[in-house]
């Protein structure tokens, strides 16, 4: 995954001479997540930058210099650090082509990596998707594979509103084919169907993608059952039909996300379904999310604040109780 | 200068008749801080500022009918009823823009100067800001990267004594703001805002300095605005005599006076002036009553620019509707009925403007307060 972002980054820095990256450590020392690597070699100090720890200001920059027609990439390290940068996100990126009626765009891309499991505690490992989700004017990504990693980054470098790209730490190593394909985008608003199935539709985002990719398998093998698994790639624009067509077709829906249970991304969609779909569902919308805490060092109390397989397992369960 | 103090207290007025709703920051006593910048810059440089900015936005050559547009919240304002007073923006003229948000402007500038310097353009970015500002994180940030990146950039504060209402004494430790930027190798001067020329001066050398090697300074303009931080400002931390000293040393008279001194204009000359700035902003107020309302319709654009096929749940068009649910198809009425029901309250006629700071609050008699200034200024 980590090859496949650079990649989607050094390709369109080579297409577009206004494309730069910035952020703190990204440069020298190649990125905290070696996301970054081997950028400032070929671009140089002028359009691969280290900043100082300023995260703000760091974006507030990119807001800035996407104004005045250029389209910088920024790198926070965690979405943690991310909160302080809240006031140029929300305050100003996301409404300016709004507040001044479209006289100004904000083409820039906000990078983050979060997500738990790497025993980083409670600064450094949680999922801000919904939080991102809820401010009109700004575009949301959360790949799991890295084909869609660069697909999208891509997209998301071209596209002119401000996106927020969420990374998530522990899928940095994942592997998967790539195209070299230099022109393939991903548009934005389209998910992936990864499975198909009657029984019931799982929805996964960033790292659950996979768990819930998993929990199908383990629900076809010992269970029985056949799950429709769906990767919505982007919270915003949402590919709802998607979603949608699958629910009227199961009449079954589990969400499965690493974030807080409130206000969630799966809270959310399960309105959303519920709004859409209230006649086609056997039973109601199953959520599967992290645990209502700050994300704990133990690894133990990590991994029990984390969604796995088996609890989307159990969550498929619940919705097909009765039918099975 | 003339135009700029007309048009600020004709806001005010039209504030106090309700035309201008939200809050209004007039920069009264502030303009040869506004003009002896914009003077010495040219039409590629950008301008960035504060809520406090119809006067910069009218130096730097947008039409006051537009700004006025603006404050009456109608369809030809710059922002199209958007922004408001605290968010004038014209691209044209690369004013970049009227943020709400105390320093929040600050790394933008930074962001505007480095797509310039990355261009290899020549342009210059000015950044003013207000002493309350220089307390913000974001101040040191940008500095910080200003410096460290030699962006071309100046910035101004626009050191009016009070952070809303706590005077520099109560806000900053440092009081000479002029030295807050040292420690980041950002030199400082402090020069007389009231004073056009002084600015220019000062300016003109900062703006140089930026353009031709690349320093950013930092220029502290001491300056005062007769009025209240905002219209609902009941001005309890200040003397009343302290505006009277001020109003002394006003920016518009002592540069008519040097003027005339000078032999440049004469007493009629200056009548014209006035004249002039009285008939553009009596139009101004008329093209603003004239400007249509913004079309319900238009709710949602300019959100995001648009690629094609974006859905509906891209944009949730039908909040804070209910929801009714399994109707896709007659959002786009939804988002219409909701709209038209919404913008009924505007309609309604509810009497006198409550003060937006002190609406629910028992602070009696900020009213009147107010409202008699804004007459005798009027007069």
């Amino acid at each position: 995954m980590r090859e496949a972002l650079r990649d989607a980054m050094a390709e369109e820095m080579r297409r577009d001479e206004a494309v730069l990256v910035m952020g703190e450590d990204v440069a020298v020392f190649q990125g905290a997540f070696k996301v970054t690597e081997g950028l400032l070699d070929e671009f140089g100090e002028r359009r691969v930058r280290d900043t100082p720890i300023s995260e703000n200001t760091i974006v507030g920059a990119g807001v800035g210099a996407a104004m005045g027609g250029l389209r910088p990439i920024v790198e926070l390290m965690t979405v943690n650090f991310s909160l302080l940068a809240l006031d140029q996100i929300i305050n100003h990126a996301a409404a300016i082509p709004y507040m001044f009626n479209g006289q100004a765009r904000v083409p820039m891309v906000i990078r983050m990596p979060g997500g738990g499991g790497h025993q980083l505690g409670p600064t450094h490992s949680h999922s801000f998707e919904a939080l991102f989700l809820q401010v009109p004017g700004l575009l949301v990504a959360c790949p799991s594979t890295p084909a869609d990693g660069k697909a999208l980054l891509k997209a998301a470098i071209r596209d002119d509103n401000p996106v927020i790209f969420i990374e998530h730490e522990s899928l940095y190593g994942a592997r998967g084919e790539v195209t070299d394909d230099s022109d393939e985008v991903l548009r934005f608003g389209e998910a992936a169907v990864r499975r198909d199935g009657e029984d019931v539709t799982i929805v996964g985002i960033l790292k659950m993608a996979h768990t819930a990719a998993d929990a199908a398998q383990t629900l076809a093998d010992k269970h029985g059952v056949e799950a429709e698994v769906i990767d919505p790639r982007t919270l915003r624009p949402l590919d709802l039909d998607t979603i949608l067509a699958s629910v009227r077709k199961t009449n079954r829906a589990v969400i499965v996300e690493e974030g807080w249970p409130h206000g969630g991304v799966g809270a959310n969609l399960a309105t959303l379904i519920t709004e859409q779909a209230f006649d086609y569902l056997d039973a109601p919308v199953q959520r599967v999310t992290g645990a209502d805490v700050h994300m704990p060092y133990s690894r133990r109390l990590e991994q029990a604040a984390i969604p796995h397989e088996e609890h989307v397992v159990k969550a498929a369960l619940a919705a097909l109780e009765g039918s099975l | 200068m003339a135009l700029i103090r007309r048009f600020e207290e004709e806001a005010g007025r039209q504030y106090q008749r309700a035309k201008a709703g939200g809050f209004l920051h007039l920069g009264i006593g502030e303009e040869a801080t506004i003009v002896g910048t914009t003077s010495v810059m040219r039409d590629e440089d950008y301008l960035i500022g504060t809520y406090r900015t119809h006067g910069h936005a009218i130096a730097r050559g947008t039409a006051p009918e537009r700004v006025m547009a603006e404050l009456f919240g109608r369809v030809d304002g710059t922002s199209g009823g958007r922004g408001g007073s605290m968010h004038i923006f014209d691209a044209e003229r690369r004013f970049m823009g009227g943020y709400g948000i105390v320093g929040g402007n600050l790394p933008i500038a930074a962001g505007l100067a480095l797509s310039s310097d990355f261009k290899g353009e020549d342009a210059v970015t000015v950044c003013m800001f207000g002493d309350g500002a220089s307390n913000a994180g974001n101040f040191g940030e940008t500095m910080n990267l200003a410096a460290l990146w030699s962006l071309p950039i100046l910035f101004l504060v626009e050191n009016n004594l009070y952070g809303m209402g706590t005077s520099v004494e109560r806000h900053s430790a440092q009081t000479d703001l002029s030295k807050k930027a040292e420690g980041y190798g950002i030199p400082g001067r402090r020069i007389d805002g009231m004073d056009v020329m002084a600015v220019r001066e000062s300016v003109a050398e900062g703006v140089r300095l930026a353009r031709e090697e690349r320093r950013p300074t930092l220029i502290e303009a001491f300056t005062y605005r007769y009025r209240g931080h905002s219209a609902a400002d009941p001005e309890v931390y200040r003397e009343r005599n302290e505006v009277e000293e001020w109003r002394q040393k006003d920016p518009i008279e002592s540069f008519a006076r040097r003027c005339i001194e000078a032999g440049v204009l004469g007493e009629r000359e200056l009548q014209e002036v006035r004249d002039k700035a009285e008939k553009t902003v009596l139009a101004a107020v008329e093209f603003a009553e004239a400007s249509a309302e913004p079309a319900l319709d238009t709710l949602y654009e300019n959100l995001y620019v648009l690629g094609e096929d974006e859905g509906w749940y891209a944009v949730d068009e039908r909040s804070p509707e209910p929801h009714r649910g399994e109707h896709e198809s007659e959002m786009p009425d939804a988002a219409r009925e909701l709209a038209e029901a919404g913008a009924a309250y505007a309609t309604q006629d509810d009497g006198p403007r409550p003060n937006p700071a002190t609406h629910g609050d028992a602070q009696e008699g900020v009213e009147p307060e107010v409202a008699e200034e804004v007459e005798e200024r009027a007069d």
